[in-house]
């Protein structure tokens, strides 16, 4: 087996250097690979029975809405130090608007496309709107500004009927269109599933090039030690801001196609507990570490949309009283709850840490304490 | 000198009358617009807000951490109550017999109380701790960490629904004034809260341990070396803090007569708000912040903005923090926003 590895080693070598010259490529190479792997776990045993090929494709997009929203928010967490709690709500934000535009609510049917990135700015704007006031305050203080913006949201939505449908939502919500070539629908998961991919593959590219430009350095000269960033000519304030526009921009696009997927959205999908699994899914997979993030949401997702599930039909199964009466579903917001507090005792990093430490996690001195 | 110390005693005086003074005014102007019904009724989750606004102010004063799981410590004690006033009293409604009313009362508030003062000791040492030195956003990370598992416990246990927590105090004693009917209830829910507010007060500023607590918020260095156990302290002020919670769970329980496990993210979220209103670290602040929440909310409700009450508390968390985070009494622990 080792012979075999080293007969290779030259090879991977060659790979890894050329990747690392070549690395939008080598995303573009790694989210085909994956994403054309990924179907076919439905044809593994264990796995296969649990559901249908459909099924799991299905799974797998909600689950890289969640991968990306993770990637959004890690920008905003792990790049730039900034605890965003009420992530959901520029979420929400990119979903209402392409749901108003894009509905019988209204009747309006503009194209999906273009609102991808209309979603994105309109996120980027509320991003910089929310960001601009408070981003002068310190780290535990904008966390509850965040939570604050992410409870007013969801209760603006609900409570603006003409606009918004209150309780109900909106409805009927147009699904993208290739004009000519192919139409998405609800019965074929395929369509979503590649967009989905290519999304992802889009999002890490310009995650990762940000992330190496002169905006992602002084994120990180920002994070791990504010006074000497701005002692070195970053501006601070400009610099928070960027990240907080870039994290909402990416939930607002993100937003878009979440409502095109569902069809439907309504107060009750952007809740607090939708930010918090956010975090909780940066704190698992290592903040400051996109991929790490993107696998640590997928695995959240996954686990509690069909293990957890699957546990529920397992158990009914075995005749046990006491277990039987026992709804796993439930225990997911348990699992968040003790993923953060554990990963926070015991592992801070991640659970695929940034190659670049995190000062902040290192030691409190130039970290505000 | 002669001059000068007299001008500053003078200022002085000043200063405690002016915030009596305005505090009568608002509260006269409230009555005025609320009526008196309504105004009882603020008063009274004015009560509550306060009393679980202490716990959050008293824990950042002293270690700067949000303790997010605050909220749901107070959540908690309504299930807690709902044990006590069962099991151990034995009692599912309302108790007319006024000497056993005082024990029992007595008895609810202090076991309540002591439990819940265990369980936030007991937080703070598993959770919080280890975390002492590390920087900050890990154990506010932490904290809504232990929030969740909190929520999911009782979820777990009690289930999902709305619960009803015995009204050991009856509900339909009352007097009238004037024209308006005043349930002693409110009364005695607004009264124990104020107690345990001076008596907290009483605490703080006049014994040993209050006078740790202060300087331990001050500078907690500097107290180590002159002799502070500083774990002990800060043990002390999250006992104290989760007791005033169950206080206030207890409270909650006999004013409304029911609880389910969501209750304490909001109450929470708001009392917070209390506290960054009164200015945080400041106990007197955070009572007063606590009230005025109450009554933002309620005259929300009152001019027909109900369902708009969150996003208002939740503005002004906002525009304080971000025009004023020292709040309108000043922060204790210096400002450091």
């Amino acid at each position: 087996m080792s012979a075999l590895l080293a007969r290779f080693a030259p090879l991977r070598a060659r790979s890894n250097a050329y990747f690392a010259q070549h690395r939008s490529l080598g995303i573009l190479v790694a989210v085909i690979v994956i994403g054309g792997a990924l179907p076919l776990i439905s044809r593994i045993p264990p796995f296969g029975e649990l559901q249908s090929m459909n099924a799991w494709v299905n799974a797998f997009t909600i689950a890289g809405i969640y991968a990306l929203l993770a990637v959004g928010l890690n920008v905003v967490i792990g790049f730039a130090g900034l605890l965003d709690l009420g992530y959901a709500a520029f979420f929400a934000l990119g979903g209402y608007t392409y749901a108003i535009v894009a509905s019988s609510f209204f009747d309006i049917h503009l194209p999906f496309w273009p609102m991808l990135i209309v979603g994105a700015l309109i996120g980027a704007m509320f991003g910089v709107f929310l960001g601009a006031p408070t981003l002068r305050l310190r780290g535990d203080y904008l966390a509850i500004v965040t939570l604050g913006f992410g409870e007013i949201v969801p209760i603006v939505l609900l409570n603006s009927d003409p606009f918004t449908g209150g309780t109900n939502g909106l409805g009927g919500v147009d699904k993208p269109v290739i004009p000519g070539i192919l139409e998405f629908t609800l019965i074929n998961p395929w369509p979503f599933y590649v967009l989905m991919m290519v999304m992802i593959a889009a999002i890490m590219i310009i995650v990762f090039r940000l992330q190496d430009s002169r905006i992602g350095r002084a994120w990180e000269a920002v994070r791990d030690d504010e006074l000497a960033a701005e002692s070195s000519g970053v501006n601070v304030v400009i610099s928070k801001l960027q990240a907080f526009a870039v994290g909402a921009a990416i939930a607002g696009f993100v937003g878009v196609f979440n409502a095109a997927k569902l069809t439907i959205v309504a107060p009750d999908q952007f809740k607090f507990v939708v930010s918090i699994s956010a975090v909780a899914a940066v704190v698992l997979g290592g903040m400051g570490n996109p991929v790490g993030v993107a696998v640590g949401a997928f695995v959240i997702y996954l686990v509690q949309s069909i293990f957890l599930k699957q546990l529920n039909g397992l158990v009914d199964d075995f005749n046990i009283p006491v277990l039987q009466e026992i709804d796993f579903l439930e225990f997911q917001y348990v699992l968040y709850g003790i993923v953060l507090v554990l990963m926070m005792l015991k592992r801070p990093q991640g659970i695929f840490p940034a190659k670049r430490r995190l000062r902040i996690f290192k030691d409190s001195v130039g970290a505000g304490k | 000198m002669a001059t000068a110390s007299g001008t500053v005693r003078t200022e002085r005086v000043r200063g405690q009358l002016f915030l009596p003074a305005v505090i009568t005014g608002f509260l006269a102007l409230m009555l005025g617009i609320l009526g008196f019904n309504q105004f009882l009724n603020a008063m009274t989750l004015g009560a509550i807000y306060a009393l679980i606004a202490l716990g959050y102010t008293m824990v950042y004063g002293i270690i700067e951490l949000i303790n997010f799981a605050h909220g749901d410590v107070f959540m908690v004690a309504t299930f807690v109550s709902i044990g006590v006033s069962t099991t151990l009293l034995g009692q599912s409604g309302a108790i007319t017999d006024i000497p056993t009313l005082v024990i029992s009362l007595m008895i609810l508030f202090l076991v309540t109380g002591g439990v819940m003062a265990l369980v936030g000791a007991t937080i703070e040492r598993l959770a919080y701790r280890p975390l002492r030195q590390a920087p900050r956003l890990a154990p506010l990370i932490t904290a809504i960490g232990v929030s969740f598992i909190l929520q999911n416990i009782i979820q777990f246990f009690v289930g999902p629904f709305i619960t009803n927590v015995p009204q050991l105090f009856p509900t339909q004693w009352a007097f009238t004034l004037g024209e308006s009917r005043v349930p002693i209830l409110n009364l005695f829910v607004i009264g124990v809260a104020l107690l345990c507010m001076l008596t907290l007060q009483i605490f703080i500023s006049r014994t040993k341990m209050g006078r740790a607590m202060r300087t331990t918020a001050m500078d907690r260095d500097a107290s180590s070396l002159m002799g502070v156990d500083i774990n002990r302290t800060i043990m002390i002020t999250f006992l104290i803090g989760s007791a005033l919670a169950g206080a206030a769970g207890v409270i909650h329980g006999l004013y409304y007569g029911n609880t389910s496990f969501t209750l304490g993210f909001q109450s929470g979220l708001k009392a917070f708000t209390a506290a960054v209103l009164g200015g945080i670290g400041n106990t007197a602040g955070a009572a007063l912040g606590g009230f005025l929440i109450a009554f933002v909310e309620v005259g929300a409700a009152a001019f027909g903005f109900g369902r708009w009450g969150g996003a208002i508390v939740f503005s002004l968390l906002v525009i304080f923090l971000v025009f004023r985070p020292t709040g309108l009494l000043g922060s204790q622990t210096g400002d450091r926003a």
